[in-house]
Parts: C-alpha cells; structure tokens; sequence
C-alpha cells in the first residue's frame, strides 16, 4: 500500500511528489516524476506541506467534562486544525496525577485516532500544590509522561517548584509551569490596565507572570533543570525569557495564537467569550509576543484549547470560565500574524509549531524533518483560502471561540499521521 | 439619550442636562397633593437587584411608581436566583413577563452591558450599580444635588471644583461621578490613599491627590465615599484611625471648603470612619437631599427611556 502526495511544496520551497508506504516516507521526486504505481494519489494543487503541528497544550476535558470535550471531539479539532499531536492538560476530574488516569487519557487517544495524544501529568496531587503526585509512575506508565503541569493553577510554592524540576531530571521531564502569582491574581478577571480601571474589572498584573517566571528561570538554573513556560503573555515575560535564555538558562516558552492577535479591548464588550487566563493584554504585549516568536525566544505556538460549555459562557463576565477554543483557528492566526508580516518563513513556521514542540515534549517521530525514512505524518496548508469561523462546522463539542464569525485566511487541506490521512480535502477522514 | 442607561459616558453634554431639568420638572409637580403621574400607565418596570440595597431599590420603585408604572421587584434573596439560577435564565423570565424596562443591580462589573447586549431581553436596561463598574443614577442625582446648590438648579457645572474622596478603586459611584461631572464641565480631584486608586487613574479626566488637605480649599463640594473595614484586612491601609486622620472628613476640613461649599455623601455612611456625625448632620451636609433627588432624577430617566415625550407638558399644571 502506497500513497503519494503530487505537487506539495516541502516548506513552501519547491514542488515535488512525495510517497509514502508503511507510514514513512519512501521517496521525494521533483513534481511530476513520481512512478504512477502507487495505490492512492492525493492532489497537492502546488500547495505547501509542513511536518504534523504538534501542540503542547490543550484541554481535551476528558475524563470529568464530556459535556464541554472528549478526547474524540477534541482530537477531531485538532486533526482538521493540522495537528498530529496534542498534550492533554492534567486538570481532568479526577486529576491526571496518576498512572491510572494518564494511561487512560492514552489509551483513549489511541482509539480515537486522529492524532496522538500525549498526556501530560499533575505536578501535585489533585493540583493541590501542596505535595508532589507520582511522577516517575507517570514517566514510566505506558503513558510515557515526560511533561508535567499544574496548568490552570501555578505551582507558586518555590521550594515545591524547586523539587519538582530537580526530581523530574531522573527522567528526562519537564515542568511546564503557569506562571501566575496567586496572591497578585485573587478575584483577577482581566489585564490591569487602564482599561480595567474603567471597566472596573478587577485587574491581573503583568507582573504576576513576570515575577513567577523570574523566579523559575533562576531555580531551574540553579539546579541545573529544564523547565517550560505555558502561554506566556506579557512585553516583561518574553524579556525575562530571552535574558534567561542569554545566560544559558535550559527554558522553553509556548504563546497561545489567541495572545499573538487579541488585546485586552476586547473585554469591553463584557462578552466572557474573552476571558481566559493568562487575560489578553495589551498591543504592546502582542507586538512583543510576536517578536519573541520570530527571534526564537518563544519556542512554540500552542493552542490553550479550552473547551467550555455553553452555560459556562452565556452569561456575566465574572461567572464566566476562563479559555477559549483554539485547534481549529491555530495555523491561520499564525499566518496572519508571523507569516504575512515576514516574522516567520515556513522553515519557521514548521519549527515552531512542529519541530520545537515536539522536541520539548520529546515525542520522537513528530516534528521530524521532511525526508525519505521520516514518518508520513504530514499537514498540506493552504496559505491562501479564506473561512468564516462557524462553530456549527466546526468538531468541537463547545462553541467558546473568540474568533465567531471571523474571516480566516489560511487553511488545513489534508492532514497525515504515519501514512493515513485524518483530514483529507479539509474534511475529517 | 441611547436605548439604555448603562455608564454615565452614555449620555452627552445636552443629554445630562435635560435629564436633570426634567428631574426639575418632575419634582416640581412632587409638590403637588398628588405625586402621581399617569405617564408610564401600562408599562412594566421591573426591579432586577443582585445585591442587597434597600435604598437604591426603593428610590426606583418610588419614581416608578409615581410615574404609574406596574413595578415587579425581583431581589436575590428568597427567589430562584438565590437557587442558583443564571442571569440568563432570570433575564428570559422578566422577557416572557413583558418586561418594558429592566433595572438592574448585580454585583459583576458589565452584568447589565451584557443584558442588554446579549439579545436575552428587549426592554430597556437601566444600570443600578454593577460592581465596581458604574452607578450612573447617583452621578445623575449627584449632579442634580451639585446643580441645586451651585449653580441656581439650572444648566451645567461648568468650572465648579469637586473633590471626591475615599476608596475609588472600588466605587462605581466615583468612576460615573468623573464622567458625568466632567462631561457637565465640573473639575473633579480624586483623594484617596495610592491603594485605593485603580491603575491607569491618571489617564482619566480629572486631578488626582493624596493629600485631602491640599485638594479642599475653595471647593464648591466634597464627595465622601464610603469605605468598607473589611478593606483593612486587606492591607489597603493600616488602621481605621490612620485613614480617619488622613481621609476623614471633620469640621476643621470642612470649613476650607469654599463658603458655600456643601458636603456628600451617596451612603450608607460610617459615621466615625470617613465622615464624623458632626460634619454629616452639619449646615453643609446635603446627604438627605441626594435622597430625595435620588426619585426625581430616577423618574426622569426611566421618562425619557420609556419614551413619554410629550405627557410632561400635558401633566403640568
């Protein structure tokens, strides 16, 4: 059985066939010379290929809220947003703080089978943030948890913190921290700025990320650890990332598409569709964000998919629940943001939402480059077509997206993992 | 004035002013024998309140009722929302009711922007307080109250200086005051420790001070608000003693105030606290009158979003 792609661009550069048999990638022709033997043919229309994108954050809500996601609808989103792989966040009902429930999670990806699911851990029991879950049984599960995360609550307790990065170096982990001060963020519902002085919505200081993240970049260097950012938001954070990175510090950093093209006006509307934690900031934070991006200092894109049912958000915005959706509507915010400004080539656009994500979550045949006895685990991006965001159409179970009704420029056309397609004509296979 | 009342900056200059003389008009015809009017006959105003607040309500439903609406009150407590109803839901109800004006009172910042955005209802949406939003009714009463004193209860307050002081971070009442007193023409200082000032103050239309001694002299009035002990705990400041000596308002600080000055205070007061009893039952205290201001300028509001634009004539004697 082998497939061939006709007319892609590898990174946007030049056209050829690529073919495929047993999931991995058999030969590269220059466009039109592939042998015509193969038993299926996809059209690639001279549009571009990239490797799989690989995100490093999402909420899949199962188990606990099916109601919002499950690992089939949520990876369902994922595969037509480009995805081939996705962590699924810890914070669960019950917590993903033990073999049992990250080999379930697993296990479930698989059946489902739009992408790969890797979970993620709890760093503490219950993200309770008061003792360390089990870890090594995490690591060594079936499961093979590398990344682990308290995500939705910081692990604000430094010497906590301090242990958790020194104990995960016995397994190649790492801590991805959400990186928010809770004494400096009680009660907080939006950016404080001016504008939250006017809304009168309690405000959620910069430098309740910043000084988090501070912190972990001098403790992962003092006990020679690695340890990953979540969804960095701020001008302060990508500084402090970018020092750290200067001095040699082992640090990644991820920022969500939604921090790369919302500000903070957005909360004007009281419309809860716009609350999410880290809150949108300002202009000059997105400006920086999108710098930090194109220089390297943040690492990867990762979406923050965060599913909510209606109710959750049909309502004022202090009872609203915080995360918006973000699989789907990914790869054409970072085409309008890095790629149509000259921030980010394909080469970068690959790196960072491939090659680097799936390095710090050391998923070994994701990310890899395009080329012959590399995994067929592919995405075919039209930078071009436009789609209105519509929630009817879209495979998440929830319809919180911040971007209802908006014009999209750029598209998924197909999607493989290991040789089979999961979206084929941007329709789910 | 827009469809709903929802911050003090939806109303322009001309907008606020006949607001207020309407509030004029109609308390001149509350001399009468017979308060009542016969303008919102037929119409539902319904009493939407989130949050406790005995006087806010009751000066709505008095002006509702004195413009002889049918008024449904709706509080928190003892109804469905208290069983964890949504404000979505509650709002569907109040619609199927046939609603024609939805006052509301909530204790989310936005929570009446989002009625009447959110296409739940049709009526219109009267802000009451959300939060530590706004309260554009008391910056309307406020302003009628400023109005009476200071400029022979005519036209707008241009050039007055008003000196509002207290815990503006939390006050809705001081953010509608600074835009309706500014959009009125009035010059606003802000006095308040640096912990009780909102980010970004500085960019909003009006002076700001730390020193309540340097701000009074030669004002035309001084807003006290009102301070909650609960924000000690909370280490905005030290003590209740050390905030009475710097932000308290006694006879010795009101007397720097220009000579006709008045004092307010939009209550419940603490008596001891930020004003003392002395200075609040005082010749320049005007703090009963925003009361009964209070149901006037409510009456105008809820006349001319209802619409009733020529039953005043008609009514008047």
């Amino acid at each position: 059985m082998t497939t061939v792609l006709r007319n892609v661009r590898p990174y946007g550069e030049d056209l050829v066939d690529i073919t495929w048999a047993q999931g991995a990638i058999t030969a590269i022709d220059p466009a039109g010379t592939a042998p015509t033997t193969s038993d299926t043919v996809i059209d690639g229309r001279g549009l571009i290929v990239l490797p799989g994108f690989v995100d490093l954050h999402t909420h899949l809500r199962e188990p606990g809220r099916e109601d919002a996601e499950t690992i089939a609808t949520g990876t369902a989103a994922a595969a037509l947003g480009g995805f081939t792989a996705v962590h699924a966040m810890a914070n669960t009902t019950p917590v993903a703080d033990t073999a049992g429930v990250v080999e379930q999670v697993w296990r479930r990806g698989i059946e489902a089978g739009y992408c790969d699911v890797q979970p993620v851990g709890a760093v503490t029991v219950g993200l309770a943030g008061e003792r360390l879950a089990e870890l090594g049984a995490m690591a060594d599960s079936a499961a093979r948890v590398r990344i682990f995360s308290d995500d939705g609550v910081c692990v604000s307790d430094p010497v906590l913190m301090r242990r958790a990065l020194e104990y995960v170096k016995a397994f190649d982990g790492v801590i991805a921290q959400h990186a928010q001060d809770p004494r400096l963020t009680e009660g907080a519902q939006m950016n404080e700025s001016e504008l939250s002085g006017i809304l009168g919505l309690r405000g959620w200081p910069a430098v309740a990320e910043e000084a988090i993240i501070a912190r972990d970049v001098l403790l992962a260097q003092h006990v020679g650890s690695r340890v990953h950012i979540c969804h960095l938001s701020t001008a302060g954070s990508v500084a402090i990332v970018r020092w750290a990175k200067e001095r040699g510090v082992d640090v990644t950093a991820e920022v969500t598409p939604h921090h790369l093209i919302l500000t903070e006006d957005l909360a004007r509307t009281y419309d809860p569709r716009f609350k999410v934690n880290p809150p949108l900031r300002a202009a000059a934070d997105v400006a920086a964000v999108r710098e930090g991006l194109a220089d390297g200092t943040i690492d990867a894109v990762a979406t923050d998919h965060a599913p909510h049912a209606r109710e959750d958000k049909d309502c004022e915005w202090a009872a609203g629940a915080f995360g918006m959706l973000g699989l789907e509507t990914a790869f054409p915010v970072v085409v309008e943001t890095m790629v149509a400004s000259g921030g980010l080539d394909w080469r970068g656009v690959a790196n960072r939402l491939s090659e680097r994500p799936a390095r710090i979550g050391r998923l070994d045949d994701q990310g890899r480059p395009i080329a012959v006895g590399e995994p067929a685990t592919l995405v075919v991006v039209d930078p071009d077509s436009t789609w209105e965001v519509d929630p009817a159409r879209s495979a998440s179970r929830s319809a919180n997206t911040p971007f209802l009704a908006r014009t999209m420029r750029g598209s998924v056309v197909h999607t493989v993992l290991r040789g089979r397609p999961t979206v084929s004509e941007g329709t789910l296979v | 004035m827009s469809q709903h009342l929802l911050s003090a900056a939806d109303l322009s200059r001309e907008e606020a002013i006949a607001v207020l003389d309407t509030a004029a008009e109609l308390a001149r015809i509350s001399d009468r024998a017979v308060k009542k009017l016969p303008t919102l006959r037929g119409r539902t105003v319904v009493n939407l309140f989130f949050e406790d607040s005995t006087r806010t309500r009751i000066s709505f439903e008095a002006a509702a009722k004195r413009l002889s609406a049918d008024v449904i009150t709706f509080s928190a407590k003892g109804s469905s929302v208290s069983k964890g109803e949504s404000l979505k839901d509650t709002a569907l109800t109040l619609e199927a009711m046939g609603a024609d004006a939805v006052i509301v009172r909530h204790g989310a910042s936005g929570a009446p922007h989002r009625l009447a955005h959110s296409g739940w209802i049709e009526g219109v949406v009267v802000n009451a307080g959300d939060g530590t939003h706004e309260h554009p009714t008391q910056a309307l009463l406020d302003a009628y109250t400023l109005r009476h004193h200071l400029s022979a209860g005519k036209g707008a307050l241009d050039g007055r200086r008003v000196v509002i002081v207290g815990d503006v971070l939390h006050s809705r009442v001081a953010r509608s005051n600074v835009l309706l007193l500014r959009t009125l023409g009035a010059e606003v200082t802000l006095v308040a420790p640096p912990t009780l000032l909102p980010v970004g103050v500085e960019s909003w239309p009006c002076s700001i001070s730390y020193d309540l001694d340097a701000a009074l002299p030669g004002a035309d009035a001084v807003m006290m608000l009102r301070v909650q002990a609960e924000r000690m705990n909370a280490a905005y400041f030290p003590s209740v003693n050390e905030y009475s000596r710097r932000y308290g308002l006694d006879v010795r600080r009101s007397d720097l105030l220009a000579d006709d000055g008045i004092v307010m205070h939009p209550g419940p007061m603490n008596r001891g606290m930020e004003i003392t009893a002395e200075v609040a039952d005082g010749p320049r205290s005007v703090i009963v009158e925003q009361v009964t201001n209070g149901v006037h300028v409510r009456m105008a509001v809820l006349y001319r979003l209802l619409g009733a634009t020529d039953a005043l004539e008609e009514a008047t004697p």
